[in-house]
């Protein structure tokens, strides 16, 4: 190997460490928040490039159908909750996600410029994430871990099957957001891969912020910290779980655009790109975001030195890393 | 049903872990402006007590809230709202957050239901516990266990409760600085704040309160003005003790 080699693959190493990166922060977070390991996070990403680019080429994707129908069954189960006392609030609470629906279908008939798809993907794979927070796991929150990722198996496989329903077993590929390509030091760098690694910076350095100077993000903090704390003071496990997985499908329905631009996407592509994710997290014991963070840059360094030296085993050598992790963190932890 | 400035009125309470009651048929009532003390050994259901009387476990019986209708089930968010707080025993603070995160978040549910007086409560707190105001950008980690002791009550007084329950508050604490807390816990009197105190310090307790239950396995064993349970014989002899060093509380004496 030589050093353009190696300069180029460290190059995909960081765009594919990049996106791990946010996998791995929205899954810290939501075990953080609610003990759910949360295999359904890579759903958000196939969906929402798929939806992306359904809306780029003129079609209703079947995701809007499926935002209505969660609408609809998180509002039925408020309903028998609260009694028709909650109807108002109800009806509130779906204004938003439906006419994002309707903005959807009129963006894909008359076809809007691809920032406003852009925007459109994003909040409506976001609206999802509390939906399917209050309609799976908010009866079953006090449950045992084991539970709770059973269920987000369960969950997994649905929605998986759902995104092959609607999307088909065909990959897609969105045009790159800014088609170019430098020069630094001589190799040549996309500027999707720019694109991704800033767009994590962004993302990583305002989830920074909001957790640490706004009241939402410090009563999410507390909520991790200390459930029965943040209970006394009011801060509702529903409230803050609802908040993780908004959080956690809005970095998934960016990652998921930014991907789309880069490497071909199926409706299966979400899940192993979500568990490299997983394989970061891990490292920091899904506890800490620091660590996860410089582990998904890791994976996806190893990820990309092993496509060259042995393609064939480039999955097997990541997921491997699994172990050794897990032997070093479950000694640490014995001493 | 309803009596006014009655702030709690439980009724025949029973709380169970599985097959196991842990509360058995207990029955209490703390008025505006009251001091009430639950005491009692180790394991006599205190803290269960408190901790379903505050949504945190469910619980059998009929509980009223502020002189209103008794509540089904209520959760622990509808009964902050309505002014209950609760410092549990093991304080639950936020640990890797500062001092100030903590008492901020105190006010969080008034905050979030567009009140914005937080600075006022806050300058308040740092006038009652100056300690917290030294230390105010330290992890509350730091903090030594009195200071936690403090942090716990000013993050509980920035919801504003109206009832605040307290669980074991001299717990592993000096007695020097145990004196400054039993007497900010009278001081919340005067601020409008009533207090639900359950101690093994059976004597600093009945000395603040109005009004005091004995607690025995699962069971309320007496009860009546604090002044009167302070030099009932029985009491003495199985929580006061002759010797006033000895803080830890003698076996319970069968009924």
């Amino acid at each position: 190997m030589n050093a353009f080699v190696a300069a180029y693959l460290t190059q995909d190493g960081l765009a594919n460490g990049a996106i791990y990166c946010l996998l791995a922060i929205a899954l810290v977070l939501v075990f953080a928040v609610t003990r759910i390991i949360f295999i359904p996070q890579g759903e958000f990403i196939s969906y929402a490039a798929l939806t992306y680019v359904a809306l780029r080429e003129g079609h209703t994707p079947g995701t809007v159908g499926l935002l209505l129908a969660l609408v609809a069954g998180a509002g039925f189960i408020d309903l028998l909750r609260e009694g028709f006392g909650g109807l108002v609030s109800v009806v509130r609470r779906s204004l938003a996600p439906v006419g994002l629906a309707g903005l959807a279908a009129v963006s894909a008939r008359f076809g809007l410029p691809a920032l406003v798809d852009l925007l459109i993907t994003v909040a409506l794979v976001a609206c999802m994430g509390p939906l399917l927070y209050r309609i799976v796991y908010r009866r079953i929150a006090q449950a045992s871990s084991l539970v709770l990722l059973i269920v987000a198996v369960a969950h997994h496989l649905v929605m998986l099957g759902l995104g092959l329903y609607f999307f088909g077993p065909e990959g897609v590929r969105a045009a790159p957001l800014i088609d170019a390509s430098v020069s630094l030091f001589g190799v040549p760098v996309q500027a999707q891969t720019i694109v991704i690694l800033l767009s994590c910076a962004v993302l990583v350095g305002g989830l920074y912020v909001i957790s640490e100077r706004s009241f939402y993000g410090k009563a999410m903090r507390a909520a991790a910290i200390n459930p029965i704390g943040a209970r006394l003071m009011g801060i509702s496990a529903e409230l803050a779980g609802e908040t993780a997985f908004l959080v956690a499908a809005v970095i998934g329905a960016i990652s998921g655009i930014l991907i789309s631009g880069a490497t071909t996407i199926y409706y299966d592509s979400g899940f192993l790109l979500g568990l490299k994710g997983f394989v970061a997290g891990i490292l920091g014991g899904l506890a800490s975001f620091p660590l996860a963070g410089i582990g998904a840059f890791g994976v996806g360094l190893l990820e990309s030195f092993a496509s060259f030296y042995a393609s064939g085993f480039k999955e097997t050598i990541v997921f491997a890393l699994i172990i050794p992790i897990l032997l070093w963190r479950s000694m640490a932890k014995a001493r | 049903m309803t009596t006014p400035g009655l702030l709690l009125d439980a009724r025949q309470v029973t709380v169970r872990y599985g097959k196991i009651a842990a509360v058995q048929d207990v029955s209490l009532r703390i008025r505006e402006g009251e001091v009430v003390t639950i005491v009692g050994p180790n394991g006599a259901g205190k803290t269960t007590l408190l901790s379903a009387l505050m949504g945190l476990l469910p619980l059998a019986g009929e509980v009223a809230y502020f002189g209103g209708a008794p509540m089904r089930a209520p959760s622990v968010e509808a009964l902050v709202r309505a002014g209950m707080g609760l410092i549990p025993e093991k304080r639950e603070l936020f640990t890797s957050m500062s001092v100030a995160d903590n008492l901020a978040l105190g006010g969080f549910d008034r905050w979030r239901r567009g009140t914005r007086d937080q600075a006022d409560d806050l300058a308040e707190i740092y006038a009652l516990f100056p300690r917290l105001a030294e230390r105010r950008m330290q992890p509350a980690s730091t903090l030594s266990g009195g200071e936690r002791q403090m942090l716990a009550m000013g993050r509980a007084l920035m919801a504003r409760p109206r009832l605040l329950l307290l669980d074991e508050p001299s717990l592993g604490l000096a007695p020097l600085v145990m004196r400054d807390i039993f007497r900010t816990i009278e001081s919340l009197r005067a601020r409008g704040v009533s207090v639900l105190l359950v101690e093994q310090n059976a004597r600093a307790a009945l000395k603040i309160a109005d009004y005091g239950y004995v607690m025995e396995a699962g069971c309320f064993v007496l009860e009546g003005p604090a002044a009167e349970l302070a030099h009932n014989e029985r009491v003495i002899e199985a929580y006061l003790g002759v010797a006033t060093a000895d803080r830890t509380p003698a076996p319970a004496v069968p009924l």
